[in-house]
């Protein structure tokens, strides 16, 4: 075993060995010139005109590295796709890392240079970054939290409030993937073709706008699903939807991870998807500037908005065989089930 | 390649709503056909198939959910299991919110308490190799579709010499309960939609008492929306004729004799008992329980400090397991009673009939 | 009352084999199923193989279903 290859306590101790840390293995992955300067805050420039969008989110995943990324490259995706979903551009970033004693530093290497990665990918600088070490069994392995600052251009509005009667709702690619491909990593199924969707939408969203399109709402289905997206989105907006399932773009291997674990693939999580909602007459448009982009290019309509129905389910499903169901959000956790 | 074409699902679905609606129009009175198969009880939510039925033609769920029969005191027994210092309890997902009388198996390990959750009844002994100091316990409830991988498991435990593997039995069969169900007369069923993958085991001849002594019809069928649709016009059909045959629908998983090795496993390592149901109480010979030679399997040998059993107040479960009442005539359904916050067992279960009703039918019938 | 889908049964090793169903393998029990051949399908529950499917079976009840379907647009 080489002397180095794990975290110890004294990495989050703030001495030599923090030092050694942040230079040896943080600095050089995010090369930038707010964050070379170690001091206790990252001083920025003037914002850009606009409205200020700021998000933070943990990031907790097992197993920490997944075909298709990683702890780290998952913090800064999820992160930058709250604020693009937002309507935001995102600019700066901040990266928290919580370790546990013990974790190999090849981990470590991995999850800081997925996050590079990432950073590089959606154009964010990150800017600040702290690193603690918990004792050995207080943690499991290492946690994230990320910080994004970014800034809505002036004129343009994405809200739930846009929503409207008969807009459409479109997801940018297949849904699920992520959920599909982690529930497998734990229940040992193997899938050759099957990854984590796990990406930055912040050019796709760019790309979309760049477009002219008068995007209502927009929303990424990360926790919960398509499903639960959908029915915060329905009641926050006092609209109803219905989704067509001969429509939900699923792929073979993610139905039938869903279908080995008893479970369904509308609650499972996307980390690298955007539901769009636009006017129907921009709905040709909206899909033709998706599929233009390298994330968008198995976008498809799923669905549409409907009159509010007063207490009837906000969100509905209608079958291939020409069923309404309703459908609700996720209740607790999905497990999986044998009958 | 064994399940149906999702091209001529729809259409063969269509006509055979059209034929049930038909030869219904000449049934001279209503008829309920029940399911006592919790997979199909999802299966029959989830595609809407109450809703595509003629009003005279009723499908009513039975006890057909593992978890969901499972008695309140057998959970007693798990939370014990978890709380032992020395014992890790694995379970099937489908357990671990079901309430006990004071706790739950998700609270149990929320409070530290090693609960894992597994796919397979395999993985118990991966964790029991893992784990040389523990003893590894794994819940075995369930019918008879999952008891005989349940045996294979113990048996190769016991060819690997994995000493610390236990089971906690709560298994059930399923031939009691069709007959305390009709004895009971409280309900009229007038034809059973038998279950598919318990019949995987048992074969389709196993069925003939329900012809020869009941005198009630059945047919074995599959779960696709077009092959539970095939199964109830057949009863329609059936109940029309007067007849009271057992037809197997699902041939391309149901043999006539069933899976033999797996019965003879079954019975190498379980002996039926009797056995109580949530809701329909004791019924002799009903349920499993390990045979003595296999005592150092059993972690009922293990010492438990039981919580005083108490059954939940106002919980309905009972009626709507014996197909009394719909899950909107209890009075704590959507109310006291949700699948975040589950009163009884039906609401637990993603199979169980409350929660396929909540997930799938909640808002689209009156209260 | 139990789920259960049907996987192509794509190797196996005296009672333990690897099942598959679009992509997706998993390592499943033959222990009780031990007539199982490579290339078949078998019906799986909870990690292991409860039953083989009939392949003749199933095109008969898809036929069958084809024919209803047939019947009822007429």
């Amino acid at each position: 075993m080489k002397r180095n290859d794990r975290i110890l306590l004294g990495h989050g101790a703030g001495g030599r060995l923090s030092h050694e840390l942040v230079t040896g293995t943080i600095l050089p992955a995010f090369d930038n010139p707010y964050l070379a300067t170690l001091s206790d805050s990252a001083v920025l420039d003037a914002l850009p005109p606009g409205r200020p969008a700021l998000t933070t989110d943990g990031f907790v995943v097992d197993p920490p590295v997944f075909p298709g990324g990683d702890l780290g490259y998952l913090s800064v995706c999820g992160t930058v796709n709250d604020l693009s979903v937002a309507g935001a551009k995102p600019l700066w970033l901040t990266l928290a890392l919580i370790l546990e004693e013990g974790l190999e530093r090849e981990l470590l290497d991995t999850f800081v240079q997925g996050a590079a990665r990432a950073a590089r990918e959606a154009g964010v600088l990150l800017v600040a970054g702290d690193t603690k070490v918990v004792p050995r069994g207080k943690g499991d392995r290492a946690y994230a939290v990320t910080t994004g600052l970014g800034v809505v251009p002036p004129g343009r509005e994405v809200s739930d409030r846009k929503l409207r009667p008969g807009d459409v709702v479109i997801a940018s690619g297949t849904l699920g993937d992520h959920g599909a491909t982690i529930l497998a990593s734990r229940h040992d199924l193997s899938a050759a073709d099957l990854g984590s969707d796990c990406a930055p939408l912040a050019s796709l969203v760019a790309t979309l706008f760049a477009a002219g399109i008068d995007v209502h709402s927009m929303h990424d289905p990360t926790r919960g699903g398509v499903a639960t997206t959908c029915y915060e989105s329905a009641v926050r907006s006092g609209v109803r939807m219905v989704l067509e399932e001969e429509l939900l773009p699923v792929r073979g291997d993610v139905r039938a991870v869903c279908d080995l674990l008893g479970l369904e693939p509308l609650y499972l999580a996307s980390e690298g998807r955007a539901l769009v909602w636009v006017a129907p007459e921009d709905e040709a448009r909206a899909l033709a500037a998706l599929r233009s982009h390298p994330l968008g290019r198995g976008a498809t309509r799923i669905g549409t908005v409907l009159e509010r129905t007063d207490g009837r389910s906000p969100l509905l499903l209608r079958t291939t065989l020409g069923i309404e169901r309703p459908l609700d959000m996720l209740s607790g956790l999905d497990l999986p089930r044998i009958c | 390649m064994s399940e149906l074409q999702p091209a001529v699902a729809p259409r063969a679905v269509k006509a055979l709503v059209q034929r049930i609606e038909r030869d219904a129009a000449r049934l001279e009175r209503g008829v309920a056909f029940m399911e006592v198969c919790g997979t199909h009880t999802h299966a029959i939510a989830r595609a809407g198939i109450r809703r595509m039925l003629p009003p005279n033609v009723r499908l009513i769920s039975g006890p057909g959910c593992p978890v969901c029969v499972t008695p309140i005191d057998y959970m007693d027994r798990a939370v014990a299991l978890a709380r032992r210092a020395d014992t890790i309890v694995a379970t099937f997902g489908d357990l671990v919110r079901v309430p006990s009388s004071s706790s739950s198996l998700e609270r149990e390990s929320a409070a530290g308490h090693d609960v894992r959750i597994v796919y397979s009844p395999r993985d118990t002994l991966r964790i029991a190799r893992e784990n040389p100091d523990k003893h590894v316990v794994f819940l075995a409830v369930g019918f008879e579709t999952t008891l005989p991988g349940i045996a294979a498991m113990l048996e190769e435990a016991e060819l690997a010499q994995l000493a610390n593997v236990r089971i906690l039995a709560g298994a059930k069969l399923i031939e009691p309960p069709l007959r305390a169900l009709i004895a009971d007369g409280e309900i009229a069923v007038d034809g059973f939609l038998l279950p598919g993958h318990v019949s995987v085991i048992l074969g389709a001849d196993f069925y003939a008492f329900l012809e020869q002594e009941l005198a009630v019809p059945g047919v074995i069928a599959g779960f696709a929306p077009a092959d539970i649709l095939l199964g109830v016009s057949r009863l329609v059909e059936l109940a029309l004729e007067g007849s009271a045959r057992v037809e197997n629908l699902y041939p391309r998983a149901v043999s006539q004799r069933g899976n033999p090795v797996a019965r003879e496993l079954l019975a190498r390592w379980f002996e039926p008992e009797d056995s109580r149901w949530r809701g329909l109480g004791e019924i002799p010979l009903s349920g499993l329980r390990l045979r003595e030679r296999f005592a150092h399997r059993d972690a009922n040998r293990l010492e438990m400090q039981l919580d005083p059993t108490r059954e939940p107040r106002g919980c309905r479960c009972g009626d709507m397991l014996k197909g009394k009442i719909e899950p909107h005539q209890c009075p704590l359904f959507d109310r006291a009673c949700t699948p975040l916050n589950p009163v009884g067992a039906c609401m637990v279960s993603g199979e169980g009939t409350c929660a396929a009703w909540y997930r799938h039918e909640r808002l689209e019938v009156a209260r | 009352m139990c789920l259960a889908i049907p996987m192509k049964l794509v190797e196996r090793r005296e009672f333990v084999g690897t099942a598959e169903i679009e992509g997706v393998q998993r390592e499943i029990g033959l222990a009780l199923c031990p007539e199982a051949e490579i290339g078949g399908f078998v019906l799986v529950h909870a990690g292991f193989a409860i039953g083989c499917i009939d392949e003749e079976a199933a095109r008969e009840t898809l036929a069958a279903l084809a024919q209803i379907a047939e019947e009822g647009l007429s």
